[in-house]
């Protein structure tokens, strides 16, 4: 490791400013992602702002939803009664992913920022145009078996690895950060990128800005009763996702009146299935119907040499999942 | 009082010091003025190193040297010619690369961070060769191997199985698996002087490792001091005395300090071996009735262009089933990859993986269940060497196994069988590991007090060996457990095998045994009784009658030559009930029964978790455990524990461990066989074969991850 600067600011305000000065800083929250890369040698700070003494770590009810602080810790909200009792969707998603111990330290703001887990990004030795720009992608060509099957580029076909993602992004969150030229909120939607021709960004937050809070809609909106976070991984715990699928419904006499649908593993962000929730609107719930939207969300889908049987698997876990979370599976 | 007595469930002796931290393993020695090795690898998998710039390493803080192929100090047992030369990759000897991530430096300093660090700054040149990794592609470049009995085989008429009624013909894929114990291969060494060195390593064997360091430097044994009290898991990958432990050592002379030389998680994929990457082409052919005419098993697995390695992949398709034709072809293919090693149930998990799956095939060619497929072709003697078993209590593990798993609820038409969405699947997979025994030495002390202290160079990679050769102890000379201390894992210990083969309790516990006997003896004729007698008597009155503080005794024990007459193994029927999701691919383990006719069980308790132990490892080993390579740079890409599965909690549910518990009349006086290869060698095929009754889906290569079944 490289030496560097430690600082531990207690004010927000001071902690951006001190950023914005620092070409080669970063935060560092739980450090569950950000120490890893710097033993690996994927990053190499010149300073880090250790950000844990912000208060940013509260999760309250507020008027127009819930606000989550970016410190507050994974374990902290999937254990969190009213999230619990009102947004079931994200808790599941988070106790989906890592482990117990990972998940007490990691915190909201370093999950929506954590980087892929593609093995061309963690090896130094490989090319990888996230990491390196201009280097090449060695996914392409290569072991592509837990890649991208949407919005990808030929620069880069990773995935965003997140679990919290995409309930986020199926719950319609927004995120609220602060830089130096003021706060801004942004929506989880516009939050992750697609790679294009600069997969070096992961996401539309500016350098030197903070992320101080996720906020989610009002309760009546939040689809706590017909949920469920579908995760298909190659070991029953502790593995990223192949394909998940994070489903809320609202259902009223055996109809669909409303559809909140995302996908994780499949594309460089949280993949909202928007179209599929369109179809699903109004209809009833049965299988046929399931296949019917699942299928309508793969349209577009690209495969790469190892991961084709996503194309197979991504659907059933669609299907798969509004049956468990309609109790037409259990 | 209570006896303590063989056959009993003891708790760890050691287990208070494990579960408190007090147990030290090898990096946790605190040698005062220690320092810090730490490895820089190869980026490339074939060619030179033309030139190393260690010049900022070198200037870094704390740094006291950068040992790289261009200044090492010559390691005698690496030269042309050496008395006794060491055998496999000479590190820092030349400028050679065989594979990717093979250590070119060796960078010491004052603290692990610091040499760390360091590490990072050396920069290489190289002179990059074509190099081969790609093993499917390679294939047809396999020879047969020049050491051991690797020739081909056939017994009858080879291929036969291609003319018979009903034939099995299919290829069976294992990918590198690596054995990955929790706890990371270390070395403290330091030197006394500069004929003397002791070292502080991760081994299942100090006086195998005694003699290679030995070796390698050129020293007298009794010179070399291995201590390995405990280790954190092995499973094969420290049988032998690796690169990285010598140039601990020779590091440690250079800075004549201690140097502590810790492997990260991502070296231990690549220098401490794993088990190879193997095709197996299996053959099989009946008659309607089920009764085998022909078996054909050819293997092809991968090993490095700079040393051979082997093991026997084919050899349980010669005698565990009865055919009167058989024929087996053993080949391997030269990589640019670091050189394998044994791993838990070495080459008889891989064969047994793919003997299994086809005669699961054949059992329902013949719609046969694969239980009485099995009797069908069972063998009271062994067929390859016509001769008698020791002991074979196979179809009782069949038996009880089933019993245990619920096979009667099997149903033999795949897919048919359901709970709710799931679909349910029974299978069974069996196996075999010879039953060895080496000779082994211990000495026995006994003191004023009655305590007895026992000693011998043996080792404990986990399955509680001390407790094991404890309770055999106070079995036989008829005191309490808690009376008797057991220390192994010192080479200055009487000599013992190296752990491995399952042979523990058979060598050491043989001469733990004798030793006992010879004591007793020893002590019921100073009370002037006959040695044989029956009549218990007070050990300790008899020191104090005879006015010895203590009395003391070496014992060497060695096989018995009646083995000779038979062919001795150990047997295991494992069981699996699955179920499977058809829409997702995911499986539930629902349960897994291991029924073992290993001999006499000494320690149940120990022997239940060591079964427990096999069982998991081969859960990875069928399910999730797969070190992935990327051709294009002979790389690994998966070298650590978030992308490299090896089973977690979640993935188990119910493991039950059934022994037959029989002594074997002829290998050692205990009458035991062994259990820690047996424990793993038929869990995939039979995880492979009930996820076949569940979905109807063959998998024919491992692992079996959910998009293998959708
Ligand atoms: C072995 C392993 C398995 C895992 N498995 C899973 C899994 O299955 N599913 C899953 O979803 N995740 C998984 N994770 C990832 C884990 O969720 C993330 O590491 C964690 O969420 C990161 O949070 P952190 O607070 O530790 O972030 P840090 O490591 O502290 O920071 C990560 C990045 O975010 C930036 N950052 C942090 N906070 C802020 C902020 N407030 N504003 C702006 N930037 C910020 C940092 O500068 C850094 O670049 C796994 C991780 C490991 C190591």
């Amino acid at each position: 490791m490289n030496q560097f600067q430690y600082t531990r600011p207690a004010e927000t305000a001071v902690a951006v400013k001190s950023l914005a000065k620092e070409p080669n800083g970063y935060f560092l929250a739980g450090g569950t992602n950000l120490v890893d890369m710097m033993k690996m040698g994927l990053v190499v700070p010149d300073k880090l702002i250790d950000i844990n003494r912000l208060p940013l770590k509260k999760i309250e009810k507020t008027a127009t939803g819930m606000h989550i602080g970016a410190l507050a810790s994974n374990s902290e909200v999937a254990e969190h009664a009213y999230i619990k009792a009102q947004y079931p969707l994200l808790a599941l998603a988070i106790n989906a992913g890592a482990s117990p111990q990972l998940r007490n330290m990691a915190t909201v703001g370093g999950n929506l920022m954590q980087r892929t887990r593609c093995p061309y990004f963690f090896d130094t030795a490989m090319p990888c145009n996230k990491r390196t720009p201009g280097s090449g992608c060695g996914a392409l060509e290569g072991i592509n078996r837990m890649h991208a099957l949407f919005g990808a580029s030929d620069k880069c076909i990773a995935v965003n690895p997140s679990d919290m993602n995409v309930a986020l992004a199926a719950l319609d969150a927004t995120i609220h950060v602060t830089g130096v030229k003021g706060p801004r909120a942004i929506k989880i939607g516009d939050f992750h990128r697609l790679p294009g021709d600069h997969p070096e960004l992961d996401n539309t937050l500016q350098k030197g800005e903070l992320i101080t809070s996720v906020d989610l809609p009002t309760a009546s909106s939040a689809y706590n009763k017909h949920v469920y976070y579908l995760k298909i991984r190659d070991r029953t715990s502790y593995a990223f996702a192949l394909v998940s699928v994070a489903a809320a419904l609202h259902i009223e006499n055996n109809t669909i009146t409303g559809a909140r649908l995302a996908m994780g593993g499949v594309a460089h962000k949280p993949w909202r299935l928007s179209t599929a929730e369109t179809f699903l609107k109004g209809k009833a719930v049965n299988e046929d119907n399931f296949k019917h939207a699942a299928q309508i969300a793969m349209q577009g889908a690209k495969a790469y040499e190892y991961n084709k049987f996503k194309l197979k698997l991504a659907p059933n876990a669609i299907v798969q999942s509004l049956k468990l979370a309609t109790g037409l599976a259990s | 009082m209570k006896k303590d007595a063989i056959g009993d469930s003891l708790s760890r002796v050691d287990g208070r010091l494990k579960v408190t931290g007090g147990a030290k393993y090898s990096g946790e020695y605190k040698v005062p003025n220690l320092t810090y090795g730490v490895l820089v690898s190869a980026t490339i998998a074939s060619g030179t190193v033309t030139a190393l710039d260690t010049r900022s390493a070198e200037r870094a803080p704390g740094v006291l040297a950068v040992i790289t192929p261009f200044n090492a100090p010559k390691v005698p047992g690496y030269q042309a010619g050496a008395e006794r030369p060491v055998r496999g990759l000479k590190l820092f000897n030349d400028n050679k690369i065989y594979f990717n991530a093979q250590p070119i430096a060796l960078v010491v300093a004052d603290t692990f961070e610091r040499a760390t660090y360091a590490a990072s700054l050396v920069k290489a040149t190289y002179n990059t060769e074509p190099f081969e990794t790609d093993f499917h592609k390679n294939i047809d470049k396999g020879v047969t191997p020049q050491k051991g009995n690797y020739k081909d085989y056939v017994r009858g008429e080879a291929n036969a199985y291609k003319n018979a009624p009903v034939m099995v013909e299919e290829e069976y894929l294992l990918p590198t698996e690596v054995h990955n114990p929790m706890e990371l291969h270390v070395t403290t060494a330091f030197w006394d002087g500069d004929d003397k060195v002791t070292l502080y390593t991760k081994s299942q064997g100090v006086k195998g490792s005694q003699r290679s360091i030995a070796a390698a430097f050129g020293l007298n044994p009794d010179n070399v001091q291995i201590n390995s009290r405990f280790v954190g898991g092995a499973f094969g990958s420290s049988l032998r005395t690796w690169p990285h432990e010598i140039a601990a050592a020779q590091a440690a002379k250079l800075v004549k300090r201690p140097v502590k030389l810790t492997l990260t998680r991502e070296q231990m994929f690549t220098q401490v071996g794993y088990r190879p990457l193997t095709i197996q082409k299996i053959g099989l052919g009946a008659t309607a009735d089920g009764k085998l005419i022909g078996i054909t098993h050819e293997s092809h697995s991968q090993t490095a262009v700079y040393e051979e390695f082997t093991e026997g992949a084919v050899n349980v398709s010669q005698f565990l089933y009865n055919s009167p034709n058989v024929n087996t072809l053993y080949k391997v293919v030269p990589l640019n990859v670091g050189v394998p090693a044994p791993m838990r149930g070495p080459g008889e998990a891989t064969g047994s993986f793919a003997l299994e799956s086809a005669l699961d095939e054949l059992s329902y060619k013949l719609n046969l269940d694969p239980i009485e497929l099995r009797l069908r072709n069972y063998t009271d003697t062994d067929p390859e060497r016509n001769k008698p078993w020791s002991s074979k209590y196979l179809k009782e593990c069949y038996q009880k196994g089933a019993e245990a798993i619920g096979w009667a609820d099997r149903k033999a038409q795949p897919g048919t069988n359901k709970e709710g969405e799931w679909l349910v699947g029974y299978g069974i997979g069996c196996g075999a590991f010879g039953a060895y025994r080496g000779n082994a030495m211990a000495k026995i002390k006994l003191m004023a007090d009655g305590s007895v202290n026992i000693q011998s160079a043996t080792s404990d990679i986990g399955p509680g060996t001390g407790t094991s050769m404890v309770l055999i102890a106070a079995d036989t000379l008829g005191i309490p457990a808690d009376k008797i201390t057991f220390e192994l894992g010192n080479s200055a210990f009487p000599n013992a095998p190296t752990q491995g083969g399952s042979a523990t309790v058979s060598s050491v516990g043989s001469a733990v045994h004798d030793v006992c006997v010879a004591l007793k003896q020893k002590l019921y004729t100073m009370a002037g009784k006959p040695a044989d007698s029956m009549e218990p008597i007070d050990y300790v009155a008899v020191l104090k009658q005879n006015n010895m503080p203590s009395v003391e005794l070496t014992q060497e024990s060695k096989g018995n030559p009646e083995a000779q007459k038979y062919s001795m193994y150990s047997f295991s029927a494992h069981f699996a009930k699955v179920h499977v999701h058809p829409l997702t691919g995911q499986v539930k383990i629902k349960k897994i029964v291991a029924c073992v006719d290993a001999g006499k069980i000494v320690n149940h308790k120990t022997a239940s978790s060591q079964m427990i132990g096999g069982a998991v490892g081969g859960v990875g080993m069928a399910m999730t455990e797969e070190a992935v390579f990327d051709e294009r740079y002979g790389r690994y890409i998966n070298g650590n524990f978030a992308d490299y599965h090896v089973p977690v909690n979640a993935d188990i549910q119910q493991i039950e461990a059934i022994f037959i518990d029989k002594p074997d009349p002829v290998l050692n006086p205990v009458g035991t066989k062994g259990i820690g290869e047996i424990s793993l060698i038929g869990v995939a095929p039979a995880l492979a074969n009930a996820i076949y009754n569940a979905t109807g889906k063959r998998v024919r290569e491992l692992p079996i991850t959910p998009d293998k079944l959708i």
